[in-house]
């Protein structure tokens, strides 16, 4: 378990990284917090000929209130966005998903955008940008373009990021009044990546459903957003046998994998019994029932 | 009996700061002058021929000192014997074939790991797939893929022993209660990997081998066959600290061979660390099972007999200490019930996964989960309380020493005080109340009880009723018997004490627990007492059983420590009755000092004594030997080799366990929620209460693991698909349940402290106790858990198909 060798290069600016990886041609890998990255370099699994180590780069690392949403530069550690008093007031689904990314040692090194571009199909990051319809933000030698969630996330640990760019920053909008969130997830161990996840933010007025935001982990190759589950609520309403029937319809729209750690019956029940917990908590958030 | 002020006491770790400060020295730690490292190439392939390998690209690459083939292997090195008649080549490597994935094909010796990783790669080996066969009863049927051509078979062993009349029980019985189980083939995964580092001196022919093992055990002897050494010309060197090991490293000796001939052939010194995904892939680990069960009983509970045929999947490879899967509870085979007769089919497999080797409990956890699920099903078809049932067949206090049917001698105990004592700190009735609640909810709400008998100090002798008992009765055959262990005391000119252990420990605190027993037994300070590790074959006593293996080391350890001091303090005795000219018998030796039994003076420290014996040895008297050392090699008179009818004594001291625990199923994920565990131990005069919750703590982590979380898993052809701790799940501190352990102490009569072993302790009982508890909250859905890990996935599918039987 011991990589092949590779050139390692650890820019302080944005711009000779961008330099280096056009130079390289598609043959360099960005190296954020490392926590997925040198494991499949240790197992041989990736052999890029060079490392180019954005940790250094200060700018890519912030957490900002801007145009109504929710900035964060690419390089920002999961650590700190757990802890970041913006990220709890104004997006609590951010937070609470940022307590089950791995451990607390690995979201100490792991960053956000890290995450986002490695693109595990079980990981909470890109349930959360699904849901929310986030923004990536991606730097080229043309400069930047912004990507949504849904042309982002391409394929099982495939995204929408040419080879010559760099993510700098990502978006979500903030949640706004009368919303509650519940990010709910079933590991076999705390700090595995989720067999399901279901991140879900609902805002109400009165006892009807304004918006409900829904998407899943863990049960294709890239997040799933469970957009027959939103249409019932909002169509529906919010009473208990809407949610039911709006997790029925969340675990037909899955077409989950079977694995070691469960099978595909089993992701689709467990997609319904999630769906149905987390629109019940985020509900009752919304409704001030307990925060 | 000395004066105890240290013995039982919760008395912290002497090895913690060092540990806790980053100041162990572990294998990888030993410096080398102009040392080379080795990588290994590995099997892609379960079973397969290897039609040729070339390794001249590998040879030439920067940084290569050697390359070792299978082809050197079986030119230079023998087979490692094997304890089943079958006839089965073990190689340190593979020659001609290799027989599951991640099997050492050929090893790479270089400047540095990473250039010797690169060089792997250039290796090309040419392999003709065969059919693989990976589950124990496909192999062993008639039209298999055979593994190995010059077996003709793949069942290694197979023993069908009976104790007994369990037919006439059988067909008396107004119950007989039949059930099929499955175990799962999980390890131990000690966070410090297998290292080995070689050295070869061609002057004096003697091979170096530096490893975290946990022997010389009988592997040296072994080790030095293969290599084809005089075993006084193969040093063994264990390095001062271990990173865990709970039986897994047993199975490093291969590795020692194959480094030691790769120092032999390529003359540098070179080291290897096994890398995670190596040791998750072709380390070792516990067998996976399959048992078919049936237990006979009277209607009132009774207990009458027990029938199981069982085999054990042992790998590729049928290695040493296997088949000792099968038979290391042979003596504890009734558990702790007064059964009497025994029929049992005992067969040992080999597949097409990695081989096997001690795991924790070895074998004991196959055997209670079998057992204790068996009797809860006979409660449950008798409409009795499970508790109850347990009760009427435990072996009564007055019955002690007993012998079991198949030999075992329990030494010591009151099952029925320690059951009682943990149904009560439970609350058992109380939570029976509270399942009564929890059903009338629709909650899946669980008790579940598991008592077990806790081996500990193999005798090694147990090993050869592998073989027939024809072929143990030859002329000319050696029985095998035996449990030793050796300690030397020495008293230094100044008085201090400097213990020198013949042990291996990987974290169990064997220093700690000696300062302890030396201590109390001349009545000393701990910090007068220096402690050491580190065996080395060249210098420190050993025998066939020397190790740290079985839980041995409070029992077999500590006793030879005070059977030694016991020596050192009859000759100073000896020597201040004839300073004081008072009789012997009328002095004692209490205090650190030798003193009048009536009091007053004189009285002659020990480091007085000490000063005269070292700085005047011209003026002691005849009799006396110079110096102030001894040694003490402690043994077990009990530990006989088998009998013609297959009765040995297995182990030297049996504990107790008895646990209870409640569990919580959510009926919608099926995960499994432990809401109370309780665990009571009698392992006899516990010497530090600290270290023996730890090891009981440990061991139940680990048994919990193969019950809900962790099993090797392979597909259909033999591919392994947990080569990292993404899919290979260690319970971690988050999972751990709280853990409510109690002690009796029933001393041991057969050790001069009454210790028992406890260092397997839970790990063989949680298994079974967790099946209990999900049986028992699954009940109205009548689901019997006969198979581990009850992951919440397989769980889920056994409730959906129960609903779906009774909607």
């Amino acid at each position: 378990m011991k990589p092949p060798a590779f050139e390692y290069h650890d820019p302080v600016e944005l711009e000779p990284a961008l330099e280096l990886l056009r130079r390289y041609q598609g043959e360099a890998k960005i190296l954020a917090g490392g926590q997925s990255l040198l494991a499949l370099l240790n197992f041989r699994l990736t052999r890029p000929v060079a490392l180019i180590d954005v940790n250094r780069i200060r700018r890519l690392s912030y957490i900002k209130e801007q145009d109504g949403r929710l900035c964060l530069g690419a390089v920002t550690r999961q650590r700190a966005v757990e802890f970041s008093p913006l990220v709890r007031e104004k997006l609590p689904l951010l937070a609470e998903a940022t307590r089950l990314v791995g451990h607390l040692p690995t979201r100490t090194r792991g960053t956000i955008g890290g995450s986002l571009a490695h693109a595990d199909p079980a990981a909470e990051y890109p349930a959360v940008f699904s849901a929310l319809d986030g923004e990536l933000v991606a730097r080229g030698p043309n400069g930047e373009r912004v990507l949504g969630a849904r042309e982002f996330f391409q394929g099982l640990m495939t995204t929408a990021l040419a080879p010559d760019e760099v993510l700098v920053e990502v978006r979500l909008p903030l949640m706004t009044a009368q919303c509650g969130w519940a990010f709910e997830e079933f590991s076999r161990r705390q700090g595995d990546f989720a067999i399901v996840g279901v991140a879900a933010q609902v805002c109400v007025v009165g006892e009807r459903c304004k918006t409900a935001r829904l998407a899943a982990a863990g049960v294709g190759p890239t997040p799933l957003r469970l957009e027959r589950a939103e249409q019932t609520l909002e169509q529906d309403g919010l009473s208990e046998r809407s949610i039911a029937e709006a997790a029925a319809r969340a675990a037909e729209q899955t077409e989950p994998p079977s694995d070691l750690h469960a099978t595909a019956q089993y992701r689709r029940h467990l997609t319904r019994v999630l769906t149905q917990r987390a629109i019940s908590r985020a509900l009752a958030r919304a409704r001030g029932e307990r925060r | 009996m000395a004066a105890q002020r240290f013995i039982g006491r919760p008395v912290k770790r002497i090895e913690d700061l060092p540990l806790l400060t980053g100041r162990g020295v572990f294998i990888a730690d030993l410096p080398f002058a102009n040392l080379r490292h080795a990588a290994i190439l590995r099997a892609p392939y379960a079973h397969a021929r290897i039609l040729g390998i070339n390794a001249s690209r590998a040879r030439g690459a920067p940084g290569v000192v050697g390359v070792i083939t299978g082809n050197d292997v079986a030119r230079l090195t023998r087979p490692f014997a094997v304890g089943v008649r079958a006839p089965v080549k073990y190689y340190c490597m593979a020659t001609g074939k290799v027989r599951f994935v991640g099997e050492p094909v050929a090893v790479v010796v270089a400047d540095d790991r990473y250039l010797a990783e690169d060089a792997l790669e250039l290796i090309e080996v040419e392999y003709e797939p065969l059919p693989a066969v990976i589950d124990p009863e496909r192999a062993a049927a008639p039209d298999a893929p055979v593994l190995h051509e010059e077996a003709g078979t793949n069942v290694a062993c197979r023993r069908k022993m009976t104790y007994g009349d369990p037919q006439r029980c059988f067909e008396d019985a107004d119950v007989v209660v039949k059930a099929q189980f499955k175990f799962p083939k999980y390890s131990s995964t000690p966070i410090e990997t297998y290292g080995v580092a070689a050295s070869y001196e061609p002057g004096s022919g003697v091979l170096t081998i530096w490893a975290n093992f946990m022997g010389p055990f009988i592997l040296h002897s072994l080790l030095a066959r293969s290599l084809n050494l005089a075993e006084n010309r193969l040093r063994l060197i264990v390095p001062p600290d271990i990173g865990g090991s709970y039986g897994i490293k047993t199975s490093i000796f291969p590795y020692m061979a194959l480094l030691g001939l790769a120092a032999m052939e390529t003359g540098v010194t070179v080291r290897w660390i096994e890398d995670r995904r190596e040791h998750l892939l072709a380390a070792s680990s516990g067998t996976d099972r399959v048992a078919y069960r049936e237990l006979a009983a009277r209607k009132d509970g009774t207990l009458l007999a027990m029938r199981a045929r069982w085999l054990d999947n042992v790998g590729g490879y049928i290695r040493s200490p296997e088949p000792g899967c099968a038979f290391r509870p042979i003596g504890n085979w009734v558990g702790p019930y007064r059964v009497q007769s025994l029929d049992i089919d005992a067969g040992v497999v080999m597949t097409n996964k990695c081989p096997t080797g001690p795991n924790r409990g070895y074998g004991c956890g196959h055997l209670y989960f079998e057992i204790e699920r068996m009797v809860d099903m006979l409660a449950d078809k008798l409409g009795m309380d499970p508790a109850e049932v347990r009760r009427r067949n435990l072996i009564q206090p007055s019955q002690f020493p007993y012998r079991t049917p198949t030999g075992g001698l329990y030494d010591s105990g009151d099952y029925p005080a320690a059951f009682e004592r943990a149904l009560k700190t439970a609350d058992y009735a109380g939570l029976r109340r509270e399942q009564v609640q929890a059903r009338a909810q629709g909650r899946l709400f669980g008790v579940g009880l598991a008592l077990a008998v806790d081996p500990s100090v193999s005798n090694m002798g147990y090993i050869s009723v592998a073989l027939d008992p024809e072929i143990r009765g030859r002329p000319g055959y050696l029985p095998k018997s035996g449990a030793t262990e050796a300690i030397t005391i020495r008293i230094d000119p100044l008085g201090k004490i400097s213990v020198i252990l013949g042990s291996t420990p990987q974290g169990q605190g064997h220093r700690t627990i000696l300062a302890q027993v030396v201590a109390d037994e001349f009545g000393v300070e701990l910090d007068d007492v220096t402690v050491t590790d580190e065996m080395d074959t060249f210098t420190r006593l050993w025998s066939v059983s020397s190790g740290s293996y079985s839980s041995r080391f409070a029992t077999v350890g500590a006793s030879a420590a005070a059977v030694a001091a016991r020596k050192l303090k009859a000759k100073l005795v000896k020597h201040a009755s004839y300073l004081t000219e008072i009789p012997e018998q009328a002095l004692e030796f209490a205090d650190g000092q030798v003193r009048p039994r009536a009091g007053g003076q004189p009285a002659l420290s020990l480091k007085e004594l000490a000063g005269r014996v070292h700085w005047n040895a011209a003026a002691l008297p005849e009799g006396i030997e110079p110096g102030l050392e001894a040694t003490a090699v402690f043994g077990f008179p009990e530990a006989k080799s088998p009998d013609a009818l297959d009765r040995v004594n297995s182990s030297n001291t049996y504990g107790f366990i008895a646990e209870v625990m409640a569990v919580e199923v959510d009926p919608e994920t099926a995960a499994v929620k432990i809401l109370r565990y309780v665990s009571v131990h009698d392992a006899g005069t516990i010497i530090n209460p600290l270290i023996a919750d730890g090891q009981i703590l440990g061991g139940a982590l680990h048994g919990l693991g193969g019950a809900l979380y962790e099993e090797l898993v392979y597909d259909e052809d033999g591919q392994q698909l947990c080569a990292s701790f993404m899919d290979y799940l260690v319970p971690t501190a988050a999972e751990a349940p709280q853990l409510q352990i109690e002690h009796l102490a029933s001393p041991s009569p057969f050790t001069p402290l009454g210790a028992k072993g406890l260092g397997e302790a839970s790990s063989m009982t949680a298994p079974a106790v967790v099946a209990n508890a999900v049986s028992d909250a699954l009940r109205p859905l009548g689901i019997e858990i006969t198979e581990l890990p009850i992951t919440p996935s397989r769980l889920w599918h056994l409730i959906e198909k129960a609903r779906m039987r009774k909607p």
